[in-house]
């Protein structure tokens, strides 16, 4: 087993140090970073930006790129939410609160190098969980049949909207209509078109990247400029003297474990992600009682920063790990890599690391690399990120309007998806403005074709009979952790509505 | 502020809406499919099961903003400017890779589209100067061309005369 770990890790280093997937992965860590500090862009619409571009790639080469975008955002969020007081990313929303305060006290320095080491001390772990747990739970996924496929996805959705930010009824109903968006277009069972008006573009289904570019990069960018911008006050002359203290050392250090081990396992879970990762972990840290000399929460604890950070890096590594070994996206991030396999005809699944053990063992020691680039990008090369920040979002949002244009236009070659992208930028507008989370819509629109499948085979084997998803012991057990995942949170929502009702009276 | 009119502003009355008429849309577009049963699913029976329970679930957020007034949030003044700005920027793109052959425009090209993309996306910000425009809009078209045309080869018309 440990052998067979081994002899995998090597095919998958012999894939990734190839000069061309190298370069692949510099790039992609590269913009990953460049996307995180900039406030306003984030991997999702970067992803489906350089979606069309990898076309021309091989597999390995496109998914190593994307992949890196995904955790190199990871660590460049923390840059801006340490010097500007602004997420660069919505993972470290809670960065923010600690690091920023640490950058007003002088202590800028420390508080980067303490997100990097977090970060890449987490990205290595993650990676390796991802190696050990893909074996067995691929070994799971073959005992699936129709049902367990359903529940699976059940569970997923459940868990993209229980662990969303945000109102959980209007989640399930984002769910909802992308499930129902998803369905536009050729029934593959009876071959009829729905939903398509007659219009012979709408056959095929509405492209995901139109939905992606049109709800997260038009609607996002519609919506930032319509509040002003705020001064922004970036602490550059205060990054002197980067390494942390003994002290520092002292104190974010279990900090760093724990926040590892909380991202990890929140990744895993469907629904989870680099978002839901941070938002645990700093809420663990403060329970946990500071020690003596030690700054307190929201004035510039180091543990504040270095647990989030670590968190949200794991588990944007874990995350992989329903995609690779189940075939089920857990996030929208992941709903995207879903597109980029299928571009290069790939089907996510089980069968991927039979059948392509080169990719799948590539694109995993990819991220540890990518993680090791990561560090030196990020930490001896901070002057070049804080250059950056100065660039105002004048000057950025024309440039993000062009990219997905082209992007767009290029993944078919058709004005038809640049109007398209043109009513879902109008769409995902609506969506921030009534607040409505797109993220969950577009889980349920890579997801909605897949379930309608096996739901139908699921109910096709049982004539009919609803009580298959009960009856097998699988398929009941995933269920039931779908259920408890809603009663989890339900109840603190319960208590809130209560209080409310409280102070009303 | 009389409750009847905080239930007008509220994100979740207006959300409840969108989420009640698309589902019903859909339920009522599903219909028209052959439906089936459960151990024959047509190609109806998908969607108007998520249809009706989408309609149900917006019902239910709709009910919940009008019965609790006080506690709604109000939906932010709708910014038309950057709205209108980056959609018309994003179609003006359109039209000049793909023209109009309804009104007889013909294709005008990738060069062009990044002008007029670029002039009319600048409407969006809180000032606008033609002079940055035009410099911001040169150096995306050279970084275009270099990326687009030269390094991913991307089959474009890039000129108005090719």
């Amino acid at each position: 087993m440990a052998l067979e770990l081994i002899d995998h890790l090597a095919l998958g280093l012999s894939v990734a140090f190839t000069p061309v997937n190298l370069m692949y992965a510099f790039v992609g860590c590269l913009l990953g970073t460049l996307i995180g500090v900039l406030p306003g862009i984030g991997p999702l619409a970067t992803i489906a930006m350089l979606l069309p571009a990898t076309y021309a790639l091989p597999p390995e080469a496109a998914l190593i790129m994307l992949a890196g975008i995904y955790y190199g955002a990871q660590y460049g969020g923390s840059t801006t939410a340490i010097l500007v007081n602004l997420p660069g990313e919505a993972s470290s929303v809670v960065t923010v609160i600690d690091g920023y305060q640490m950058a007003r006290k002088g202590r800028a320095g420390p508080a980067l190098a303490a997100a990097g080491i977090g970060s890449f001390f987490a990205g290595c772990v993650g990676t390796l969980v991802l190696a050990g747990f893909a074996v067995p739970l691929t070994e799971v996924a073959f005992l699936f049949g129709p049902a367990e496929y359903c529940a699976l996805m059940l569970l997923g959705l459940v868990g993209a909207v229980v662990l969303a930010s945000g109102d959980l009824l209007k989640a399930f109903g984002m769910i909802l209509l992308g499930l129902l968006l998803g369905l536009v277009g050729t029934d593959v069972n009876s071959g009829i078109a729905r939903y398509s008006f007659d219009i012979p573009e709408l056959t095929d289904g509405i492209g995901f990247i139109v939905i992606a570019m049109g709800i997260f990069g038009y609607g996002e960018i519609i919506s930032n400029l319509s509040h002003p911008a705020g001064q922004r006050q970036v602490f550059t002359a205060n990054v002197h003297g980067l390494w942390p203290s003994r002290q520092d050392f002292r104190h974010m250090g279990p900090a760093i474990v724990r926040g590892t081990g909380l991202g990890a396992l929140l990744g895993i879970l469907p629904g989870g992600g680099a978002v839901m990762g941070a938002f645990a972990a700093y809420t663990l840290e403060k329970k946990i009682k500071t020690q003596p000399g030690e700054e307190a929460f929201g004035q510039g604890n180091i543990r504040g920063v270095a647990a989030p950070e670590a968190a949200n890096n794991a588990a944007s590594q874990t995350s992989f790990i329903p995609l690779l070994t189940l075939g089920i996206p857990s996030n929208a991030v992941m709903a995207l890599m879903v597109g980029a396999m299928t571009i290069h005809n790939i089907q996510p699944g089980p069968q991927v690391m039979t059948s392509n053990p080169a990719l799948f063992w590539g694109l995993i020691a990819s991220m540890w690399i990518g993680n090791a680039m990561l560090i030196i990008l990020n930490l001896p090369l901070i002057g070049l990120w804080i250059k950056l920040l100065s660039v105002p979002y004048r000057w950025l949002f024309p440039a993000i309007v062009l990219f997905c244009a082209i992007g767009v236009y290029s993944t078919n070659n058709n004005t038809w998806d640049i109007w398209m992208v043109g009513l879902f930028g109008v769409v995902g507008y609506g969506f921030i403005q009534l607040g409505m989370e797109p993220a969950p819509l577009l889980l349920g629109f890579i997801l909605g074709p897949m379930l309608e499948e096996n739901l139908r085979r699921a109910l096709l084997l049982s004539r009919g009979d609803w009580s298959v998803f009960v009856t097998r012991p699988l398929s009941a057990g995933l269920l039931l952790a779908a259920l408890l995942l809603l009663t989890l949170v339900l109840l603190p929502a319960i208590r809130k509505t209560r209080e409310l009702a409280f102070v009303e009276d | 502020m009389t409750s009847r009119s905080a239930v007008k502003r509220s994100k979740d009355f207006w959300a409840g809406a969108l989420f009640g008429v698309l589902g019903l849309a859909f339920a009522w577009g599903a219909l028209s499919y052959q439906v089936g049963s459960s151990a024959r699913m047509g190609p109806g029976y998908f969607p108007l099961l998520l249809g009706l329970m989408l309609a149900a679930l917006g019902g239910v957020i709709m009910l919940r903003a009008i019965r609790r007034p006080g506690a709604q949030e109000r939906i932010n003044p709708w910014a038309w400017r950057p709205l209108v700005a980056i959609i018309a920027a994003n179609l003006l793109f359109g039209v000049a890779l793909g023209g109009l052959p309804a009104l007889g425009l013909p294709v005008l090209g990738l060069m062009v589209g990044i002008y007029a993309l670029t002039f009319v996306a600048c409407l969006a910000g809180e000032r606008f100067s033609a002079r940055e425009a035009a410099l911001l809009s040169t150096a995306l078209a050279v970084l275009s061309y270099a990326a687009f045309v030269w390094l991913l080869n991307l089959q474009l018309v890039v000129w108005p005369w090719n």
